[in-house]
């Protein structure tokens, strides 16, 4: 029998490696995996890279993991936001490496490394600050930039209903980057609010299909806390 | 200095003269700020669907207070309503609309726009420190139309409308229509071209405050 449910966090989580790439879905505070995110912080590695649009807020999930050191590297598209000050204080101390994407580009990356797509041409950001030293190639008279596919080594994401074949469905706008993170990453982690039989989950309505995910931990946290 | 006879508009009213030109059947982007109360600003009578980039179509009316879904956010992390109609879908599907030239129109702020229509709304330099950049280039080369909602000079005086932008680029030759606190201006291939001015104020005195020269253009 297919069981892809964890009994804890600790066990969800176990065998992510030093140095890991981790994409993180969620924007803003809402569908963000924030107790698997702090689980990773339990597990005691370092040197990560972290895959998120934004980058945390106050001091919960993301923004303790950049707090206690363990992100080297952040790929995002808008750090910048009300309560992101640990991240405003590592970037400008120097502690933290930046690579700043367009949220489109951000999201296309991760869908392409889901759909087996090494690279792709996208008009957007050509002939900005973000394209410096990025291959560039002319389509319909338009400069386009070369995008590089981006993989992770985990996908922390946050379901409304899993079940335990790994089937997902979402909450309103907790949807947003958790299904490209899901698709793009060797193991997938999802946290799900509610567990449901299977079959229960009506086959129209389930938005990430059980391929895409390795493991689910049941954490009813209630609503968002922005 | 003679006293002046012309009072600039506020950010609603520049929002008001945003929403009179979305004519009804537009799928319609808004960027933070004075762009964002565009929505509240189109007659109830005209069905306009507007879209959020964290996966929304059909954006409603702010929530009444105690009506709050901590669920339901737009892109400028403030809480929302789903209207009638309304739907949700992932990152990569809502920047498909956008990448995939499927909005009718984004309305973005900027900090300046070119005569060649070139917009900087995303960084102060090339040195910012704490930089974020989020859908603003996405949009402006996705839409099928970037219109631009801003005040017409800084807080110091001076220009936003210029020859060529002194602040980083979000992208070349993408804005189309920009509407200040004092005009309304199309970006053609000749320049910068009035439509309208706020009354009390004088071409000339509008191209004094503007970085690039103006042609006199009838309201269409």
């Amino acid at each position: 029998m297919i069981d892809k449910f964890s009994p804890d966090i600790a066990e969800a989580l176990d065998g992510i490696p030093d140095a890991a790439t981790i994409l993180l879905g969620g924007f803003g505070a809402v569908g963000q995996a924030n107790l698997l995110i702090e689980g990773v912080l339990e597990t005691g590695v370092r040197n990560l890279t972290i895959v998120a649009n934004n980058a945390g807020y106050g001091k919960v999930g993301l923004a303790r993991l950049l707090k206690e050191g363990r992100v080297r590297k952040l790929i995002c598209s808008y750090p910048r936001i009300v309560g992101s000050t640990i991240f405003e204080e590592l970037y400008s101390s120097g502690k933290l490496e930046l690579e700043l994407v367009p949220q489109g580009t951000l999201a296309e990356r991760m869908r392409a490394a889901g759909a087996g797509i090494p690279a792709f041409f996208t008009p957007t950001g050509a002939n900005t600050l973000l394209s410096q030293g990025k291959e560039m190639r002319d389509y319909n008279g338009l400069p386009h930039v070369l995008e590089q596919a981006l993989y992770g080594d985990v996908a922390l994401v946050e379901a409304w209903e899993a079940d335990r074949w790994g089937n997902l469905t979402y909450r309103d706008a907790g949807r947003n980057f958790n299904p490209v993170c899901a698709m793009a990453a060797k193991l997938t982690i999802a946290q799900t609010q509610h567990v449901r039989e299977l079959g229960a989950l009506n086959p129209e309505h389930i938005v990430t299909p059980g391929i895409f995910v390795d493991r689910v931990v049941h954490i009813p946290c209630g609503d968002p806390v922005g | 200095m003679t006293q002046k006879n012309w009072t600039p508009l506020d950010r609603n009213a520049i929002a008001k003269r945003v929403a009179k030109d979305i004519p009804e059947g537009w799928y319609v982007n808004l960027g933070i700020g004075v762009p964002t109360l565009v929505a509240d600003n189109v007659p109830a009578d005209r069905e306009v669907i507007f879209h959020a980039e964290n996966g929304i179509l059909g954006i409603g009316p702010a929530p009444e207070p105690g009506k709050v879904n901590p669920w339901l956010i737009n892109a400028g992390k403030q809480y929302i309503t789903l209207m009638k109609g309304g739907s949700y879908f992932h990152h990569a599907d809502s920047f498909s609309m956008i990448r995939g030239r499927h909005l009718d129109l984004c309305v973005l702020g900027a900090y300046e726009v070119s005569a060649s229509g070139d917009l900087a709304n995303w960084a102060r330099s090339s040195t910012d420190t704490a930089p974020a950049v989020g859908g603003a280039m996405d949009l402006a080369i996705g839409a099928k139309r970037v219109w631009v909602a801003m005040q017409h000079v800084t807080k110091d005086g001076a220009p936003r409308l210029v020859e060529s932008c002194a602040y980083p680029l979000t992208s070349m030759a993408c804005v189309k229509r920009i509407f200040t606190d004092l005009a309304v201006i199309d970006v053609t291939p000749q320049g910068f071209a009035v439509r309208e001015i706020i009354d009390g104020l004088s071409f000339d005195e509008l191209q004094a405050m503007t970085g690039a020269p103006l042609i006199r253009q009838d309201a269409a």
